[in-house]
């Protein structure tokens, strides 16, 4: 036990220089996923025909197969038609787009949940359509689909993990050079899997003190 | 098109929600300072006739009129003349997410375009008119239905509207807030608002009409001056509906005299 102690603290500085990497894919990948969420859930249920199946496709398309897979595509299989992305730059597009079409779904939900009255409300004083929907509907969609919203974001965080698998040297991939380096795959995981802990056990914090702060209060 | 000086006329309104018809063939004007009473059985059409009054509701046909603009004419500006009608709702519909002073603010900042400042300076005056200057900060739910329902009015209010449309707006209320709510409405009859009313308390709408709609299966069965419906109807059916109220009025006191 004291080993793995000295062990965990000689190889923290790199896993630890990993785990920014990890942060940097995640803030980016959600606040993308966070815009273009909004965007594809206004569009699926807002607009006509065209541009809602263009929303409904993409959300259909991207829960519909592995990120794993979407990752590959982006990093691998674009460079074959000219687009050339980094190793960092890829997970970033990856992530962001598989959460853009996990949270557009949790915000579509929201926006379906808000009572016809208060689109009513919004009317009757003379907003227009679309004043209703940025000042009414949407601020309340976010706090009906904040409980959901909260546990896509932890989730993302976790899944993060996956662009060690395109040389991405993320807290995983840190992790996984200094068990082959060592051949103490246990110890490092253990470490790894501890920092993840710590990540989400903060987030998880911070986003209930949001919840708290947002909930509807009726 | 409109030659009298009504403030709005409404002609031959129709309503059809799939084959059946809700507001049939319904006419009658309104002038200014006027208080209009809207009566009848559930299920009149009542509420629907009156959503239709500021476009909440497509006609299906006939026209209303405010001023001089048609208000059913499809290249109407819908979001500008809704602004000159107040509305208020049976369940008040506060938007739940902003805090009352918001509530009054939303509409003079993004309709009327006023400055953040001013629209806060007519918020607290509006909801000082109705008694709730010390609930500026309080978030709808931390409100009884009574207080909620005068946010709504003063949220109305504050628009400066031409007219005041009120939709059942003591139905959702327990007795004790019926009464501050009715007080805020006869303070507004008072100062000279013109005002349509759908309401099923007979006696307010006695006490203040002007004039009175009676309506059974969306159409207008008899209208006349409060004096003439509630006391010498002419149409059979309005007398029945009058008869029978005030028959489950002596009913409700029988029953609490048998149960005390």
């Amino acid at each position: 036990m004291a080993d793995w102690f000295v062990f965990a603290r000689e190889n923290l500085p790199a896993l630890l220089h990993g785990t920014l990497y990890t942060i940097a894919i995640w803030v980016v990948a959600m606040i993308a996923g966070f815009l273009a969420g909004w965007l594809l859930a206004v569009m699926r249920v807002y607009s006509k025909p065209p541009l809602r199946w263009l929303a409904v496709g993409y959300i259909e398309l991207i829960r519909g197969t592995p990120l794993l897979v979407q990752m590959f595509i982006i990093y691998m299989g674009l460079p074959q038609v000219g687009i050339v992305f980094s190793p960092l730059t890829a997970a970033m597009v990856a992530i962001g787009i598989n959460t853009s079409a996990y949270q557009a779904e949790y915000f579509r939900g929201g926006i379906r949940a808000v009572r016809a009255g208060q689109t009513a409300a919004g009317r009757a004083i003379g907003l227009t359509h679309a004043q209703t929907i940025r000042h009414i509907v949407l601020p309340q969609a976010f706090r009906i689909a904040l409980p959901q919203w909260a546990n896509e974001v932890v989730l993302e965080l976790k899944y993060t993990s996956v662009a060690f698998a395109i040389s991405v040297p993320e807290l995983m991939g840190e992790a996984k050079m200094i068990g082959a380096n060592t051949f103490r795959y246990f110890d490092i995981f253990l470490v790894a899997a501890v920092i993840y802990l710590v990540l989400v056990t903060v987030v998880t914090s911070v986003l209930d003190l949001i919840e708290r702060r947002y909930a509807l209060r009726h | 098109m409109n030659g009298s000086k009504d403030l709005m006329r409404v002609s031959g309104l129709q309503k059809r929600f799939d084959n059946k018809t809700v507001v049939n063939d319904v006419s009658f004007t309104l002038a200014p300072g006027e208080i209009k009473g809207i009566i009848g059985p559930s299920g009149a059409g009542k509420s629907t006739l009156i959503r239709c009054l500021n476009g909440l509701e497509p006609v299906d046909g006939g026209q209303v009129w405010l001023d001089d603009i048609e208000l059913t004419a499809r290249r109407a500006d819908l979001d500008a003349l809704r602004a000159r009608i107040g509305f208020v709702f049976q369940d008040f519909n506060l938007f739940t997410h902003l805090t009352v002073r918001r509530n009054v603010t939303l509409g003079l900042i993004r309709v009327k375009k006023m400055s953040r400042r001013d629209a806060e300076t007519v918020a607290e005056r509006e909801l000082a008119r109705v008694g709730l200057a010390n609930k500026l900060d309080a978030y709808p739910a931390e409100l009884s239905g009574g207080q909620q329902q005068r946010v709504s009015i003063a949220r109305a209010l504050a628009m400066e509207p031409e007219l005041m449309l009120f939709d059942e707006p003591t139905s959702a209320l327990d007795p004790q807030s019926v009464g501050s709510v009715l007080r805020v409405m006869r303070q507004l009859v008072a100062e000279g608002m013109t005002m349509i009313i759908v309401s099923h308390e007979m006696a307010f709408i006695e006490a203040v009409a002007d004039d009175v709609l009676f309506m059974v299966d969306g159409a207008i069965v008899e209208e006349g001056s409060a004096k003439q419906i509630f006391h010498h109807p002419e149409q059979q059916a309005t007398r029945a509906f009058i008869d029978g109220i005030a028959a489950a009025m002596v009913g409700d006191i029988e029953n609490q005299a048998t149960s005390a």
